[in-house]
């Protein structure tokens, strides 16, 4: 069984951004990375099948940057067995990725009786890259998943939909299934595994490998920029209890006449 | 003017906010709409009055719950058989989904969560936030029509002036093609309330609710002011909160135009999810807080003593 797992490396969530001097992008001097935290859960999901089912094989796909390996390592230092990684810029949109990740999976010989991934990418924030992929590949697709069951060859799946309310599906594989936070509680790399993952195999093809080149574009980006800082707000002191009632009762009124929202 | 199609979902009797929000905002275009629901009278009026030339009312057997292959499927041969420029729609639940399937069916592009939509002549040019909005740019389409593009709920807001359309309403039949992925049920949420990605005011408790007893705090300040109640990460780690209430870079990204943060220090990947709201109330015991650095009004205080005079304070203006 050959379980693709799709991670993508993302700044830090406490990391702040900035645009880079020509704005295509954001500055990535400075910038600690880490694997986008949705992966986690696909990361953590392939390695609960390979227990059960111990001649699964967990290879770890990503396409980015090779200035840091970061996501890839820390899939195998959890235990995944291999990885490949699609070297290219950061500004891919998500209908190249997509494509580079079918042309990575495709290359590697393997035929995929599952891909797991994350619901979205904490970088760009576009939640598409799952369901293109899936069809791309004439797979079906399920996401943003809070619930896995499989049994033989069929999956019994949660979607989380609007208000906390769930749709359950009924798949089989092979399918893609886009994994929400809830899902597992992902497991740390422990020091042994670390180790280990330094010897796992790692495979790197370019984007022209894969066979993805500039004509695959599009979306554009283009400008990039900081939010407008808010001018300061107000603020009441309301620590001594008896200062409550007044500084509740002006807030309210100021939300009222003030920013007209009530 | 470019040809354009909202795609539109229903919520109870009438067609979600957003649309009316999109419609409002590239008046001037031609837009037809497209739907798979019901559309009620009030609904129709109401795409009537935000100026929908055509309606069509798109009708497949096997799809009365979602299916993300059929809705697909359906919705691409109904496009197929017209010449939009852009497919606009709300970004939710359902079309986050969608959406991308559709686009990538027509071999086009697709711009997730825009904010802000500018047309430079008849070719859109939009701003959508990146990394939860700590970062802002400019995105365009350079491939194959149509364009897909989402809108964020209340990132546009309701346009005063709008100028009615024909709303010729046209029944269209439609196929749902082979679906592999079955849906057997939909399980309800716990509350009946607006997701926290379309709800205009919210209230979100941090890790100084202690415990998820204490969420009730805010659910009766939600329930005065029609609210849906939200969680910091911190709140959700702990236990206190559903993850599908998580606010921020690791959760959802809201944008209302109240947003009441209860107990929330205002960790950076927090404010980024919640920065573009409106108006950003702060209840926090810590003066030197981050999240006072984004508030509108910001109470230094005891959340527990502070909300439910909000609660009481609130009763009072809405005579409740």
């Amino acid at each position: 069984m050959n379980i693709f797992v799709l991670v993508k490396q993302v700044p830090d969530t406490e990391t702040k951004v900035t645009p880079n001097a020509e704005k295509t992008y954001i500055d990535t001097t400075s910038i600690k990375w880490i694997m986008n935290p949705y992966d986690e859960f696909a990361v953590e999901q392939s390695l609960l099948i390979k227990s059960k089912i111990p001649d699964a094989n967990v290879i770890i796909v990503r396409v980015g940057s090779t200035r840091d390996t970061e996501a890839l390592r820390t899939a195998m230092a959890m235990g995944a067995d291999e990885a490949i990684l699609v070297d290219s810029s950061d500004n891919l949109d998500s209908f190249m990725i997509s494509k580079a990740l079918k042309g990575a999976i495709e290359k590697s010989g393997k035929k995929p009786d599952l891909i797991l991934s994350g619901k979205q990418a904490i970088d760009d924030d576009c939640l598409q890259v799952p369901q293109i992929l899936a069809q791309m590949l004439g797979l079906p697709s399920v996401t943003v998943v809070v619930g896995f069951e499989l049994n033989g060859d069929q999956l019994i799946l949660k979607r989380e939909i609007e208000g906390g309310a769930q749709e359950i599906y009924q798949v089989n594989l092979p399918c893609v299934v886009a994994c929400n936070k809830g899902l597992n509680t992902p497991r740390y790399a422990s020091l042994p595994g670390i180790m280990k993952a330094k010897k796992k195999p790692l495979a790197t093809y370019s984007l022209a490998d894969v066979g993805v080149t500039d004509n695959d574009r599009k979306v554009k980006y283009s400008n990039f920029q900081l939010p407008p800082e808010k001018p300061p707000g107000k603020k009441f002191d309301a620590l001594d209890e008896t200062k409550i009632d007044s500084v509740v009762a002006e807030v309210v009124g100021l939300l009222r006449n003030e920013a007209k929202i009530i | 003017m470019a040809n354009i199609l909202i795609f539109t979902e229903t919520s109870k009797e009438s067609v979600k906010s957003v649309t009316l929000e999109i419609l409002g905002k590239l008046k001037g275009h031609s837009l037809d709409v497209a739907c798979f629901t019901e559309l009620s009278e009030t609904a129709l009026s109401d795409l009537k009055k935000f100026g929908a030339k055509n309606i069509f009312k798109l009708n497949a057997t096997g799809i009365e719950k979602y299916s993300p292959e059929g809705h697909a499927n359906a919705l691409k041969e109904f496009i197929k058989t017209k010449s939009y420029d852009y497919v606009f729609s709300g970004a939710t639940s359902l079309t986050k989904d969608l959406l991308p399937r559709v686009s990538v069916s027509l071999d086009t592009g697709m711009i997730s969560d825009v904010v802000e939509v500018n047309f430079e002549g008849d070719v859109f040019k939009g701003k959508r936030p990146l990394f939860a909005g700590k970062c802002l740019a400019t995105v365009e389409f350079t491939g194959a029509k149509p364009g897909f593009v989402t809108i964020r709920p209340n990132a546009l807001g309701l346009s005063d002036s709008t100028s009615a359309g024909e709303a010729k309403l046209e029944q269209v039949s439609v196929n749902k093609g082979e679906v592999k992925a079955e849906v057997k049920e939909v399980i309800k949420g716990k509350s009946e309330k607006l997701d926290l990605t379309e709800a205009s005011i919210i209230v979100s408790g941090g890790r100084a609710m202690k415990n998820s007893e204490n969420f009730k705090v805010l659910q009766e300040l939600a329930e005065v002011i029609g609210a849906t109640v939200g969680a910091s990460r911190a709140a959700v780690d702990s236990g206190y909160a559903d993850p599908s209430m998580q606010v921020g870079q690791t959760g959802k990204t809201v944008s209302p135009s109240l947003y009441i943060a209860c107990g929330i220090s205002g960790a950076i990947q927090h404010l980024a999810g919640m920065r573009t709201s409106k108006i950003i109330v702060a209840i926090n015991t810590d003066p030197e807080a981050p999240i006072f650095s984004k508030a509108d009004y910001g109470i230094v205080g005891d959340l527990f003593k502070v909300v439910p005079a909000l609660v009481k304070e609130f009763k009072k203006l809405l005579n409740k």
